[in-house]
């Protein structure tokens, strides 16, 4: 069945998480003792409804503060496809956690408060998705019901929106807007009655519209070597696999290949899934691939089509943000973890991103904890990688902090040459 | 020769997880209940290193408390694949004064499970324990990270988790913790059976309706057994049923059903008012009884 993934952004108290909780209700995703639990709870808080956001509020310190923290993964599903939806948090200062959950989605939800109109942090989050280049999102207008149904407030909100998203230098991201009231479950799943001026989609609706195979763009294939596998046993005394995931294009038996940093080049012999043989691969499946030659390949190399190799860079411009509490400052080295390739890396220059009009924050040289920006790297060693435009799989990387070993930040390569 | 391969990404996924689990760590262990999402692990274990072996061990941390077909099925399924099986009991810290027992009519050995877990992975020294927990069984487990770092104590920092983009994951641990990994977080239970239905994985049998000695208690259907409290007033009667997730005796209710083939249980799964860890005895001592026990260095 088709697969769905959506990320929901939005800022603080806008009703994310209650928009998700509605459309699980209302899907009849919620199962009984679930749906008990939320009325235990919500009657804890003294409240006369029931806090959908329990449902997916999973830590205490969440539920105590009516916040969420970090991202939950919810799955339901409907006749036609099955979702997983990313709840992220709103507040700035989880910003990490929400590129978190919006790095494995396809399309996003922002929600606005009606009340409150485009804020900073819809632009911010507004901001993410471009940077990721997730190509649908639904702006979903909330809390109607606290603006008397309006539709002026509505139409305002909308162009308003729309003037962020002229100056975004990303221009393929189809924009759909619904408003919506996710507390009472207006054009969630049903449509509303109090808001008859409004002809379009309710969300699921327009959800359960969306081809998800659209949003899988193809490049050129990328095949980062996991691991070797070499059994060494009576039956493949001699078997000499490559093990790994498929990205951005496919690969077929007979074609040839080169192996990255290397340049070495070979033919495809055998692609293995498991003890069954294939003639192609598609994108995005886990192989073990054999060659003709015995060559030396190891985890951290590349195998791509002979005719199709990745440029070889020691300097990169990227877009990093900063998910650390140690602020990233010039000068300081870290592990550049690019697919399975780990290379030492030492930050050159750190400048305020200006992409469209958007404003990233003025940046001082140094990158603060949930801040985008603009950054220079020098590698010790080359990579073949791509821009993230071009091939994301092979043109993001993430950095971490070889003292602490966490992750402290991601980036997405703009241009290999400074 | 086989056409073009199409993987179903969840598939593909987890056989990532685990040949990154292999390269990023020295002493991985697969955590074994005998319960369907660990057999499914070893299914997608046996895919990814293709034609070798599974290059690691499987652990069970044995309450002793268990349903026997659980162990039968856990003994052939090792002795079949000649993997290695390594066992670890909670009756042995017991009785070292390492645990204690808990006691009470709700009596289980399900948390004292961390404590022989935290043992054992400081006896091996295992660097990653590889487990089938679901995003979807759980609010708490909905949080969790696919590589879900462990301090020396075996506790979760769940307000402080390490962003984890894209699928690009970071193993990178201090000497002393640990990295709990989760190949299967993103699929639901009817993934996991569509999976079991499809590549014809063996199950243990109590996941098929059988008639079984049992007794009612707070709306749940208790095993009646040895390890399991029960007082006069709680009556035994004899009903078809299934387990919908197997822990151990103790703290898995059974589900009535009359499901004997996986067609029927996905069937009755899809209808099901119920979810399947409603049927979890350990899940409903409190609102946050998952993330407690995670935070101390549960599964």
């Amino acid at each position: 069945m088709e697969v769905l993934k959506i990320a929901t952004a939005g800022s603080v108290d806008d009703g994310k998480s209650t928009l998700i909780g509605r459309l699980l209700y209302d899907t009849k995703s919620l199962t009984t003792d679930k749906l008990e639990a939320i009325e235990k709870s919500s009657r804890k808080k003294g409240l006369d409804y029931l806090d959908f956001s329990l449902a997916t509020d999973g830590l205490v310190a969440e539920r105590e503060q009516g916040i969420t923290i970090d991202v939950a993964h919810i799955y339901f599903s409907t006749k036609k496809k099955s979702y997983i939806i990313a709840d992220t948090p709103g507040h700035v200062e989880y910003t990490r956690n929400m590129v978190t959950g919006a790095s494995t989605s396809q399309i996003s939800i922002i929600l606005i408060d009606a009340r409150k109109g485009v804020i900073e942090q819809t632009q911010r989050h507004f901001f993410i998705n471009n940077l990721l280049r997730l190509k649908e999102v639904v702006v979903a207008v909330n809390k109607m019901d606290l603006v008397n149904y309006s539709e002026d407030v509505f139409n305002e909100i909308v162009s308003e929106f729309k003037k962020i998203q002229e100056e975004s230098e990303y221009k393929d991201q189809k924009v759909t807007f619904i408003p919506v009231s996710a507390l009472w479950g207006e054009n969630i799943a049903k449509a509303s009655t109090n808001m008859e001026w409004y002809t379009g989609n309710t969300v699921l609706d327009h959800l359960e519209n969306i081809n998800a195979e659209d949003f899988q763009k193809s490049t050129q294939t990328r095949f980062p070597v996991q691991t070797v596998i070499r059994p060494k046993t009576e039956d493949h005394r001699d078997f000499r696999g490559y093990a790994g995931k498929l990205n951005g294009g496919n690969l077929k038996v007979g074609e040839s290949v080169t192996v990255l940093p290397s340049l070495t080049s070979s033919r495809i012999k055998e692609i293995y899934f498991f003890d069954k043989k294939y003639v192609e691969a598609s994108s995005g499946s886990s192989v073990t691939i054999t060659l003709e030659d015995d060559i030396n390949i190891t985890r951290g190399d590349t195998l791509v089509k002979s005719d199709e190799v990745a440029e070889s860079f020691k300097n990169l411009r990227s877009t990093i943000c900063w998910m650390d509490s140690k602020s990233l400052v010039p000068g300081a080295k870290y592990l550049l973890q690019h697919n399975t390739n780990r290379i030492l890396t030492k930050i050159d220059s750190i400048e305020t991103l200006k992409i469209g009009n958007y404003d990233a924050g003025e940046i001082n040289s140094n990158l603060q904890i949930n801040q985008i920006g603009q950054v220079t790297l020098k590698l010790s060693k080359n990579i073949y990688a791509d821009t993230y435009e071009n091939n994301p799989e092979n043109g993001r990387f993430i950095l971490i902090d070889p003292a602490t070993n966490t992750t402290a930040g991601v980036g997405f390569i703009n241009s290999l040459n400074i | 020769m086989n056409n073009i391969l199409n993987q179903n990404p969840l598939e593909s996924e987890a056989i990532y997880i685990f040949r990154e689990v292999v390269t990023q760590f020295e002493n991985p262990v697969l955590l074994f209940s005998g319960g369907k999402d660990s057999i499914t692990l070893v299914r997608l274990a046996e895919k990814a290193f293709f034609p070798s072996k599974i290059p690691f061990p499987l652990m069970h941390i044995d309450t002793g408390h268990n349903f026997p077909e659980t162990i039968e099925f856990r003994d052939k399924l090792v002795k079949e694949m000649g993997l290695q099986l390594i066992v670890r009991k909670v009756q042995d810290d017991i009785d070292n004064g390492k645990s204690v027992e808990e006691t009470g009519k709700y009596s289980s050995r399900n948390s004292l499970q961390t404590n022989t877990l935290l043992e054992a992975i400081e006896e091996f020294k295992f660097d990653a324990c590889i487990g089938g927990a679901r995003r979807d069984e759980e609010k708490a487990r909905a949080k969790e990270r696919i590589f879900s770092v462990r301090n020396d104590f075996g506790e979760w920092d769940e307000k402080n988790q390490r962003p984890e983009v894209f699928d690009m994951l970071n193993g990178r641990i201090e000497i002393g913790q640990n990295v709990r990994v989760f190949p299967i977080s993103n699929w639901t239970e009817l993934d996991v059976w569509k999976y079991i239905d499809q590549e014809k994985i063996k199950i243990p049998s109590i996941y098929f309706s059988h008639e079984r000695e049992i007794f009612e208690r707070d709306g749940l259907i208790w095993t009646a057994s040895e390890h399991v409290f029960k007082d006069e007033l709680e009556e035994v009667k004899t009903r078809n049923v299934r387990f919908r997730t197997v822990g151990d005796v103790t703290c898995t209710a059974a589900v009535e059903s009359h499901a004997r083939t996986i067609e029927q249980i996905v069937h009755e799964i899809t209808n099901s008012p119920i979810s399947e860890r409603g049927a979890r005895i350990d899940d409903k001592r409190s609102e946050a009884a998952m993330e407690t026990r995670k935070q101390q260095g549960y599964f």
